[in-house]
């Protein structure tokens, strides 16, 4: 382990060395104004000479033309060197626990600040305002956008927009007006600064940049609300900085401020932010309309993603309204329509490639944050720039008290104190407030002051409030649940309280918007999904079986797994508090958290992670496989009403439009019915139905290649394919005892009923399941009704009988 | 959609369900768009696959547990008003409620929460938690890492405090002792149902 350690030390150290080294000695290097070097190779003895030429000069064999690549150059050396950085980090696990990786960002840039200013190295002047605003900002908007969970995101919207607008305007001004007041203060030196100028500070340092905290509160509490309106925030108080940063530059250069042009910044600022976001749905449905074309094309379909977007942005810029907001709501449009239409691996693709442009560009940025920090130079100003610190922090928090205690009463779960302490602590500032103060236009007096105290601002959040937010939390958490305290039962029964709950309320609906919710989906439904989204997608039904396969795979080995381990012993009778204590951790580690699949999107630094969905539906399938399983340990106790009840029959992971497919669906369902004999034991227990689980049929489409809504879809997509469980009890099965012959597929996949044929095959599977099992002890209880409801017999569509299927085979 | 149901009169038994679970005419009303939402059939009656639809819900752990009670053993379709009923345990408890000694026990009392937060356990409703439904729900509960015997180690240790007369199994009793220490209102109370 050490060993370990140490080599790995070695590698970094020789990466660090070698760029450094690079860097001091590029330095070195005068820009050539033409050709390049050469060096003249040994004279070729009998050359002809083409033209008789006063001086003689060789051919060079080998040149150096370094101005003509530097840009490009330079520019994927620091990309390379954040990059290397962001690896170097990970090394060591338990850095990124303690320290966000923002910290750690910074701490490299301050390094490599260091080394290139002790060889009097000028940090590439790449960071210009053009540069920062139309290459480097639109990716992390895009990463943010593309990833946020939109139904939580719409479910809080109120609080989202009133935390990121209001709370936004009141840092601003709050912050603007006390150190103009200290600008007073003849003992600071800085009266030469106007209340604008004040003011134009001020909404640069009140971005707020909560990547640090939402990596931590995703560790330490689960507070699915308090995600999603931190997340929200970030992303609204973006737009808003970035308005409000043009109104007061714009002011700022004014001599004189006259109360209409209070009213008209009021107005643009109405203009600016609703224009964007039509800007965005306009884009976003342009997108998704293309898509539904681009089926014969799906190499290029990321680009239609990452063009249309961007254009969004670029299209906003030009008319100067918000184009964080234009991208933003183009990015939320266009995701829910395009990962209908687009092929999973384009999917994928899109997904991937979003979350590594923005985590470059964000890389990037901090970088520079360390880089420009050595290498500027600094006006530092003890007084101005401690009431700057104090200030931001006492506003923010005073902020959030007093706006939740607005919004609380509005809240159908309010937010308590430990959640605003969440949220006023966890004010880091960040990239944009670094890049917005850089780029200050440089007619405002005092620039540099600004500069310097955005950095101390940033340097001091993220470091200090970074690394202790966490200590800090756990400290409230575990103060307020005494953990150790209870015991195994207390710990499990809550938990399952809690899932008890989220499943209620999840089944009642979102109460409030629920009106405006159903209208906008009926208009979803019923126009806007006919024009996006292409309807035929028998294409990609290999690409499901394969899945499929994959997937029974792992299902198998989850079974034979499980099996073989639980025929290991009983357990001891007595119990020591060291096994105790391992209890409670394994429970705290492993129990599945509520409403996990937001918690899986709120990591701004990975994908989503939706394995702990996949997880539960995996475990549900097994154990409905295990309880028919010949003498499962669970035997006589399978109660006999227990049953598994996942998407209804003939529904799909978009149930909640049923119109357009409900024909179809039935269809399918009908051929799935219809296709195989329900029960083939050879025990004839007729009418045996709802003792075992009765899963009812996926709908075919989703067994397709499932573009994935959200992530939901995969996983619902899955468990289509899983779900294809038990068939009906209705006809009367023959004896044919079919050996597991999962894998095995019927040859005669024929395309045509592509689908037709996947939904085959799920039975033929389940089926097979079937067969394992035995007699079961509990006495038939009567078919559920949602079985009766297929009652068509097989007499219907003979062609669906499959006579080619040999039970007989292995 | 507002246009059929705009009065809770149209509901049928509405006010007879409003006596009884304690909503108010405007929640009943919304519980009812609610039903008639999750309804796809137009029947009137919801049917277990009509809860799968929900697709949160397909996703909880639990999930099949807590559908399954909201039909009573032999019961294939639950209608507006017993859906309404079951809702109601989840109100959150009135604070200063009188009641006199004729009036049943309130639908959103702790005991009927107890109760169905028992039933999630107990799924033959035999009122024991029994081992193998305990290690199911654990099971159900906790990630894919945890193995077998530490799932049983754990569904041993939870019967062994809990079970006081050595059955075996938890019997509705037990488990509301286990939970004394624990506030039941605030923690299965649905807030917006208030």
């Amino acid at each position: 382990m050490d060993l370990h350690i140490s080599r790995r030390t070695e590698v970094l150290l020789v990466v660090f060395i070698l760029f450094s080294l690079l860097y001091g000695s590029r330095g070195e290097i005068p820009p050539k104004p033409t050709g390049g070097v050469t060096i003249v190779p040994p004279v070729k003895p009998d050359g002809p000479q083409a033209f008789p030429d006063a001086e003689k000069a060789n051919l060079p064999v080998f040149t150096m033309d370094y101005p003509r690549i530097q840009i490009p150059f330079e520019i994927t050396l620091w990309v390379l060197l954040a990059s290397f950085a962001k690896i170097g980090f990970h090394v060591y696990h338990k850095i990124t626990i303690w320290v966000p990786e923002s910290c750690l960002l910074i701490s490299i840039g301050l390094i490599v600040g260091g080394i290139m200013h002790s060889v009097h190295e000028e940090p590439p002047a790449v960071l210009s305002s053009n540069v920062f605003f139309l290459y480097m900002l639109p990716p992390i908007v895009l990463d943010s956008g593309y990833f946020m969970p939109t139904r939580p995101f719409f479910e809080n919207i109120g609080t989202v927009l009133w935390f990121a607008v209001v709370g936004t305007l009141w840092n601003s001004i709050g912050i603007g007006m006390s150190l103009f007041a200290i600008c007073q203060i003849e003992a600071f030196e800085v009266q030469d600064i106007n209340l604008q100028e004040n003011l134009l500070f001020a909404s640069i340092i009140s971005a707020v940049d909560p990547v640090a905290v939402l990596s931590v509160f995703e560790d330490v509490s689960v507070n699915e609300q308090l995600y999603i309106v931190v997340f929200g925030e970030c992303l609204f108080n973006d737009a808003v900085t970035v308005v409000l940063y043009n109104m007061f530059n714009f002011v700022a250069e004014m001599p004189v401020v006259e109360p209409v042009d209070v009213f008209l910044g009021v107005a643009r600022f109405f203009v600016v932010g609703l224009g964007g976001m039509g800007f965005g749905i306009l884009f976003g449905f342009v997108a998704a309309f293309t898509t539904r074309f681009t089926s014969r094309v799906r190499e290029i379909e990321p680009l239609f993603i990452f063009m249309y977007s961007y254009l969004a942005y670029l299209v906003a810029e030009l008319f100067a309204i918000s184009s964080i907001m234009a991208i933003v709501t183009c990015a939320l449009t266009m995701k829910y329509y395009v990962e209908e239409n687009v092929s999973q691996r384009s999917c994928t693709t899109i997904r991937h490639v979003v979350k590594m442009l923005g985590s470059i560009s964000e890389t990037l940025i901090f970088f520079f944050l360390g880089v420009v920090t050595i290498t500027t130079e600094h006006e530092w100003n003890w007084g101005y720039i401690l009431f700057t610190l104090l200030f931001a922090f006492i506003w923010r928090g005073l902020g959030v008290l007093v706006l939740t205690q607005i919004i609380n009463p509005f809240r159908t779960i309010p937010f308590h104190l430990k959640d605003q302490f969440g949220l006023a602590y966890g004010g880091l500032r960040g990239a944009i407030s670094f890049a917005l103060v850089f780029t200050l236009p440089d007619n405002i007096g005092r620039k540099q002051l600004f500069v310097t105290a955005t950095i101390a601002i940033i340097l001091f959040t993220v470091f200090l409030q970074g690394i202790s937010i966490r200590p800090l939390i756990e400290y409230i958490n575990v103060r307020r649940t005494n953990r150790n305290l209870d015991t195994i039962n207390v710990e499990v029964h809550c938990r399952l309280m809690e899932h008890t709950i989220a499943g209620i309320e999840d089944l009642c609906g979102q109460w409030s918007h629920f009106y405006w919710k159903d209208k906008f989906m009926k208009f979803n439904n019923r126009i806007l999904r006919r024009i996006l989204i292409r309807d035929n997608r028998a294409e990609s039904s290999i690409v499901a079986l394969y899945k499929k396969l994959e997937l029974q795979n792992a299902m198998e080995i989850l079974d034979t797994y499980e099996t073989f381990i639980k025929n290991s012993g009983k357990p001891k009778k007595k119990f020591l508090a060291s096994d105790l204590k391992s209890m409670h951790d394994i429970l705290s580690k492993n129990m599945y958290k509520i409403r996990q699949r937001t918690v899986a999107y709120t990591n701004k630094h990975a994908l989503p992670n939706d394995s702990q969905t996949k997880e539960i539906l995996i475990r549900r399938h097994t154990s409905i496989r295990r309880s028919l399983r010949p003498g499962s340990f669970q035997s006589s106790v399978v109660p006999k009403s227990h049953k598994y009840f996942s998407l209804p029959a003939g529904k799909s992971l978009e149930s909640k439009f049923p119109p357009t497919r409900l024909s179809y669906t039935d269809d399918q369902e009908t051929m799935s019915e219809v296709a195989y004999p329900s029960r083939r034991s050879r025990f004839h227990q007729p009418g045996r139905s709802s003792s075992r689980a009765m899963m009812p049929l996926q709908r075919l489409d989703t067994l397709k290649e499932a573009p994935s809504v959200d992530v939901l879809d995969e996983s619902t997509g899955e468990r289509g394919r899983m779900g294809h469980g038990m068939s009906r009890t209705n006809s009367s099965s023959s004896n044919a005892r079919i050996p597991a012959p999962r894998r095995q597929f019927p040859p005669s996949v024929d395309h045509d009923s592509s689908s037709a044929d996947n939904f085959r095959n799920g039975h033929h599977e389940a089926t097979a399941e079937e067969e394992e099992q035995q007699q079961q002890q509990q006495p038939s209880s009567p078919t559920p009704a949602w079985a009766a409801e297929t009652q068509d017999n097989t007499a219907q569509n003979p062609l669906l009988r499959r006579p080619q299927w040999n039970p007989k085979r292995k | 959609m507002g246009s059929s149901n705009s009065s809770v009169n149209n509901i049928p038994n509405a006010q007879e369900l409003m006596q009884e679970t304690g909503f108010s005419a405007a929640h009943i009303l919304r519980l009812h768009e609610r039903f008639e939402f999750l309804d796809k059939h137009k029947c009137g009656q919801l049917r277990p696959q009509d809860f799968g639809a929900v697709q949160e819900l397909a996703l909880n752990p639990i999930g099949d547990s807590i559908i399954s009670a909201f039909f009573s053993p032999g019961q294939e379709t639950v209608d507006f008003a017993s859906f309404v009923r079951i809702l109601a345990h989840f109100r959150p408890t009135d604070r200063n409620q009188s009641r006199d000694g004729a009036q049943q026990e309130p639908a959103n009392s702790s005991i009927r929460k107890l109760k169905f937060a028992f039933q999630m356990y107990d799924q033959d409703r035999d009122g024991k938690i029994s081992r193998a439904e305990l290690l199911q729900v654990l099971r159900a509960m906790l990630g894919i890492q945890v193995t077998e015997e530490q799932l049983q180690s754990i569904a041993e240790r939870a019967i062994q405090e809990a079970d006081l007369d050595r059955d075996d199994a938890i019997s509705f009793d037990e488990f509301r002792k286990s939970l004394e220490k624990v506030d039941i209102d605030h923690k299965m109370s649905i807030r917006f149902l208030r």
